[in-house]
């Protein structure tokens, strides 16, 4: 950005920050951020926790797993 | 009713001030807390006993698998409860902290949540262990959230009795996880929870009156006033004690869990009367038998996990 830009002082900069803030859409805050990449990780350990179960059981039930009545 | 009205014209501001466009502030803890963790633990006692008690042997994979699926599913009636009741809780002093009426969480982001848990925990219940316990758990979460909170709760003051199914039926999904089945036993420990309900919330209602008055839930004491309950509490403490004695009877326990369930329904019985005696305030002897009332539960099914399960368990593999 040039001199010409800001002929009166920081209100170009302003502008092109906003415009910045538009095209990224909603941007989150530190805060936001934290909690958002808390849930994220709660979310995956879930996950992984159903997956180990499903794991698990499938081994514990062995071969009689997919016998079941319908 | 006016107070039902009352209680209702809440949700507009509330629902009308929550938005999903504005992004989430809320932590892990607070989706915890709208599981009502508390609740959920004595929960998860009761469905351990009912699964621990009931005949035959569980792996003890399915066992934890069952009662994790229970636990779940009960934090997600939690979680819905907490999203509909977001208006009235925001008036009471007891709940007026919970994640929903402070705007950590959203109203929306609680529904998603109760909706999403209580999904996977009747599905994975039905899928790795049983479909009957998982239709009982369903029925369980739809009971709590549908016939309790949105119907009952708001409309009449036999809310909690009839309410204080949803409480009850752990024990049963329990043992038809173990067994598959229903018998009279469950069914026991389900009136034991269902009698038991009604003199422990009405015990704290009347020394929290004002906050019930406040958020326009026609709890007994508001709407009958005092006496009537402490009668209501006299009575129904009557009917549990003696179906507190009634799995001993039935010949399903021993002598211990037989005196223990006779010694501590005697002390219910002396609460209950003190409670009847006592003029106001009351909130002495009320506060003393919703703290006794707690544990006598405890002690009941505590005495049955010891003697039917734990007690068992031990026996078996020391011979």
């Amino acid at each position: 950005m040039g001199r010409a830009d800001r002929p009166f002082g920081n209100v170009s900069i302003g502008i092109v920050m906003n415009k910045q803030r538009d095209d990224d859409g909603i941007v989150l805050t530190e805060a936001q951020k934290r909690a958002q990449r808390s849930r994220s990780i709660a979310i995956a350990l879930a996950l992984a926790a159903l997956v180990i179960l499903f794991y698990v059981m499938t081994l514990v039930k062995g071969p009689g797993v997919l016998v079941r009545p319908i | 009713m006016s107070l039902v009205s009352a209680g209702a014209d809440f949700r507009g501001p509330l629902a009308a001030g929550a938005s999903l466009a504005e992004p989430s502030l809320a932590t892990v803890g607070d989706y915890l807390a709208l599981m009502k963790p508390r609740v959920m633990s004595l929960v998860v006692f009761t469905a351990l006993v009912g699964l621990a008690v009931a005949p035959g042997s569980l792996h003890p994979v399915t066992s934890f698998t069952a009662l994790l699926c229970i636990a779940v599913g009960a934090g997600a009636a939690g979680a819905l409860n907490m999203w509909y009741d977001a208006d009235v809780d925001a008036l009471m002093t007891r709940t007026s902290r919970r994640p929903v009426p402070t705007g950590r969480v959203q109203p929306g982001e609680a529904l998603a949540f109760g909706l999403t848990l209580g999904s996977f925990a009747v599905v994975v219940l039905g899928l790795l262990v049983n479909w009957l316990a998982a239709a009982l758990l369903a029925f369980t979460i739809f009971f709590y959230v549908v016939i309790y909170t949105v119907w009952l709760k708001r409309s009449t003051p036999q809310n909690i009795v009839i309410g204080g199914a949803a409480g009850a039926f752990p024990p049963m999904i329990g043992w038809v996880a173990a067994t598959g089945s229903l018998s009279l036993e469950p069914v026991l420990l389900f009136l034991i929870i269902f009698f038991w309900t009604p003199p422990h919330f009405w015990a704290l209602a009347l020394y929290r009156t004002e906050d019930y008055a406040r958020a326009g839930i026609p709890m007994l004491p508001v709407v009958a006033g005092d006496a009537s309950t402490r009668w209501q509490i006299l009575l129904y403490t009557s009917i549990l004690v003696p179906l507190g004695i009634a799995p001993w009877l039935f010949g399903f326990t021993g002598a211990l869990y037989g005196m223990t369930a006779a010694a501590t329904g005697v002390i219910m019985l002396a609460l209950g009367w003190q409670v009847l005696r006592e003029r106001r305030p009351a909130e002495r002897a009320s506060r003393n038998l919703f703290a006794f009332s707690i544990l006598y539960l405890f002690l009941l099914f505590a005495v049955l996990l010891v003697e039917r399960g734990w007690g068992g368990l031990i026996v078996r593999l020391a011979t």
